[in-house]
């Protein structure tokens, strides 16, 4: 593997860029494994790696039905923050946002992290209240959080329609400065380069059909589109598939899959340098690196395994952002697209070991798995290694439905498009 | 925009009707275990294909019915009233 620097850059720039080397190999799968991880998505990809690099797991595998990063993990709107109510929650997050934070360098591969800062509008004295409440419970998790007036939300968003005419009238928000976007895509390939180098095999079009067990019902390897493949443990990264491969050993699960739409206007100069949201207008906008800005909304509402969504929730996204950028009126819609979500009971994921011995989980990340990803790699890859979980998500036991112990941010119930 | 087929008002655009969970979960006992009530409230069989769900009428007459869906191809096949709404208005 070539290790990218300056000096990399500058070499092959005179050689005309002919001498990069493959990122990563086309793995054949092997006989049998260590461990499998299903899915090649941003959390089967740091999990791998993390295998590798924290615990010395090398004969690992990540089975993945397509190709690496074209699930979530690619269509995804790449906010990045910690800014939770929930002390479980916060501490997951925050190591995650500590994680991000030296990502690029521990994987040499630009990540292209931009802590823009992720601002939430408040339109009521009431939701002003709320974020009051949550940026305090931010900051006793030593995480940092500001809650902003009128004039200080004019300078960070000078487009946004802060008159008193508007049709989401603003009265403050709440900014996590250090929050922000980072390169969705470049996550997959940074995560996917490290494992291979480390000697993870990352093996595509290879879809896992069936789980294999023995007799004590442990897990003894996987049944694929590419043969038979033997392991002593299986990890589960499959995000809005969740269900079907927990079905294989009749394992039901508090999820539910849906589909969540985002959507980019053409590429303008650089207008808006913040992550901004509102929860009343169900609508959040930023501005990638080549000038589109970047819409997202809520769920369409319904069951969907479809990869797209319905007309109305792009027309109510965007028109919820013209209402709060009336400039971007002007703007012609690009492209639109979804993604399946594993949406769970509570809002929050799962990351544990299964009643089969062997099988781990890790889903039900909702809307917010992107951020999570580093994250999640690290305690999942913990929690396959030491056949325990890790400390930082015991919170986020399958059981803690049963035990009532549910982390719902929100505080809506089982309803999962309410999350 | 999908066209759902109201037992009572006959096919109207999607965005009149939300979605209320999945149809034929029995309700356990007052006195059931606590694994009958935890499967009841938070698991999900979560088809992928074929579905039965629970869906509402809001922007219209308001009325609960049953609508055999797939949640694949977004193809409805079917609408049924709630068992002991059969009457036709
Ligand atoms: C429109 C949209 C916007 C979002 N915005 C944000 C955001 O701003 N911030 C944020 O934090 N999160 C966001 N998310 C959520 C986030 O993208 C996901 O939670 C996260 O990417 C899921 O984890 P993953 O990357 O591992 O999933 P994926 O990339 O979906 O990986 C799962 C992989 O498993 C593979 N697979 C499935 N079944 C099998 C099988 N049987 N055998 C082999 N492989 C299989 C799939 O092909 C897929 O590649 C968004 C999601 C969407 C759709
Ligand atoms: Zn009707």
């Amino acid at each position: 593997m070539t290790r990218y620097s300056a000096l990399s850059l500058i070499r092959q720039g005179f050689a005309g860029h002919t001498g990069w080397s493959r990122a990563w190999r086309d793995a054949a799968p092997q006989d049998h494994y260590d461990v499998v991880i299903v899915g090649g998505g941003g959390h089967g990809l740091a999990t791998a790696y993390y295998l590798a690099r924290n615990h010395g797991l090398t004969r690992v595998a990540v089975l993945e039905k397509g190709w690496l990063g074209g699930g979530n993990v690619g269509r995804n709107t790449t906010i990045v923050r910690s800014n939770y109510l929930l002390d479980a929650n916060a501490a997951f997050y925050e190591h995650g946002l500590k994680l991000w934070e030296g990502l690029s360098r521990d994987l040499n591969f630009n990540v292209m992290l931009s802590p823009r800062g992720v601002l939430n509008l408040a339109h009521t004295d009431a939701q002003m209240e709320s974020f009051a409440r949550r940026g305090n419970a931010m900051r006793l998790n030593g995480i940092d959080a500001d809650l902003v007036d009128l004039p200080s939300i004019r300078r960070l968003a000078p487009l946004l329609d802060t008159s008193a005419e508007a049709r989401f009238p603003v009265v403050g928000g709440l900014i996590q400065r250090r929050a922000g976007t980072a390169r969705h895509d470049a996550v997959a390939w940074g995560y996917a380069r490290a494992a291979d180098a480390l000697g993870v095999d990352l093996i595509q079009g290879c879809e896992v059909t069936a789980i294999e067990r023995d007799g004590t019902g442990a897990v003894t390897g996987v049944e694929t589109t590419r043969g038979r493949i033997g392991c002593e443990k299986v990890g589960l990264c499959v995000a809005g598939h969740t269900t079907q491969l927990a079905d294989m050993v009749d394992l039901r699960l508090p999820i539910e899959s849906h589909v969540l739409q985002a959507m980019v206007t053409e590429p303008v100069k650089p207008c808006l340098d913040t992550v901004v949201t509102s929860g009343a207008a169900h609508c959040y906008i930023s501005q990638t690196d080549k000038g589109e800005l970047v819409f997202g909304g809520d769920l369409d509402g319904y069951p969907s395994y479809a990869q797209r969504g319905e007309t109305a929730l792009i027309e109510h996204v965007c028109a919820a952002a013209v209402a709060l950028f009336p400039a971007f009126s002007r703007l012609r819609l690009m492209r639109t697209w979804g993604g399946i979500m594993d949406m769970t009971m509570d809002g929050s994921p799962i990351i544990d070991k299964t009643p089969v011995p062997g099988l781990y989980l890790n889903g039900g990340w909702c809307y917010g798995g992107f951020k999570a990803t580093p994250a999640s790699g690290w305690c999942f890859a913990h929690t396959i290694a030491h056949d325990h979980p890790h400390p930082l998500v015991e919170p986020f036991a399958l059981d803690r439905f049963a035990r009532g112990a549910t982390l719902d941010e929100k505080g809506v119930g089982p309803t999962p498009v309410l999350h | 925009m999908m066209l759902i087929p109201c037992p009572w008002c006959g096919p109207r655009p999607r965005v009149e009707f939300s979605y209320g969970g999945p149809a034929d979960r029995a309700r356990p006992a007052d006195d059931a275990p606590l694994e009958d009530w935890t499967r009841y409230v938070y698991e999900r069989d979560n088809p992928k294909g074929a579905a039965r769900e629970l869906w509402r009428h809001g922007a219209g007459c308001r009325q609960w019915f049953v609508l055999e869906r797939d949640t694949v191809t977004h193809a409805v096949a079917a609408s049924h009233p709630l068992p002991g709404a059969e009457v036709a208005p």
